[in-house]
């Protein structure tokens, strides 16, 4: 993998996401996607949710827990699709697809959230 | 004798650099316990951008309304998507186990001259996730 002056700033943010996710992720991915729509557990009302996603102490936490963990994302997966299948040919469509599409995330986030109404 | 007023190139092979390699197959970390482990560990970084998505779905739907936030709900109690989260919900957890050990090599916290020992690093790291959790729960389900 060729020096870029730019990877320490994604090491940095794959470090920083890594930490976000694993300590906020796991409680929020087993409420929102398994145990609210599967009734294991009752869901805060439409109403109490949209009033704590309008304040914006939240907003800002949402924003860093959306945005960070997918540049963790991006960063890991790259080095596994490095690894992995040894597809060097790839790096370029790689470097993209991955960091592309943390930015993309990141911008959407940003965007549904100072939008939010 | 008379030295030659040409010089021929005597024959030979070119010489042609080859680095010894063995060939690893791309399937290397199937064959050891241990290897498929790590890939294992660098796949949850996908449970954790599916994470993402399906949040910045709900802070979505929470903006357009009631009904899309309903319809979200309903979307995710599919099977195909529970076993998604489900298998998500693995691979973080995984990752928040990995990382809370992978934080006592990386952290060198020194108090007074001395290195704290990695199992304490890891054991609070566990405290912080299990209150932070409880905040998070807290929040949610009051």
């Amino acid at each position: 993998m060729p020096k870029r002056p730019i990877e320490p700033l994604f090491w940095t943010l794959f470090s920083a996401g890594g930490v976000i996710a694993a300590f906020f992720i796991p409680l929020l991915l087993f409420f929102f996607a398994l145990a609210f729509p599967l009734g294991w557990l009752t869901p805060p009302s439409y109403e109490a949710l949209h009033h704590l996603v309008s304040l914006r102490l939240a907003r800002l936490f949402l924003f860093v827990v959306c945005s960070a963990p997918l540049f963790h994302w991006a960063h890991r997966f790259r080095y596994t699709l490095y690894d992995g299948l040894q597809i060097k040919h790839l790096n370029e469509f790689i470097n993209v697809f991955c960091y592309g599409g943390a930015i993309a995330g990141t911008v959407m986030s940003a965007y549904l959230l100072w939008n939010f109404h | 004798m008379s030295a030659p007023t040409t010089r021929s190139v005597p024959p030979h092979t070119p010489y042609h650099p080859r680095w010894y390699r063995t060939h690893v197959s791309t399937y290397w970390w199937m064959q050891q316990w241990s290897y498929f482990r790590f890939v294992l560990r660098e796949l949850t970084s996908l449970g954790v951008a599916y994470s993402c998505v399906i949040l910045l779905y709900f802070i979505r739907a929470l903006s357009v309304g009631p009904q899309a936030y309903e319809a979200l709900e309903r979307r995710l109690a599919s099977p195909v998507l529970v076993l998604l989260s489900f298998i998500s919900l693995l691979l973080v957890l995984f990752h928040t186990i990995t990382w809370f050990s992978l934080s006592a090599s990386a952290m060198a916290v020194r108090v007074g001259g001395k290195r704290i020992p990695g199992l304490f690093i890891t054991a609070s790291n566990y405290v912080a996730w299990l209150v932070i959790s409880g905040l998070l729960a807290w929040f949610l389900l009051r």
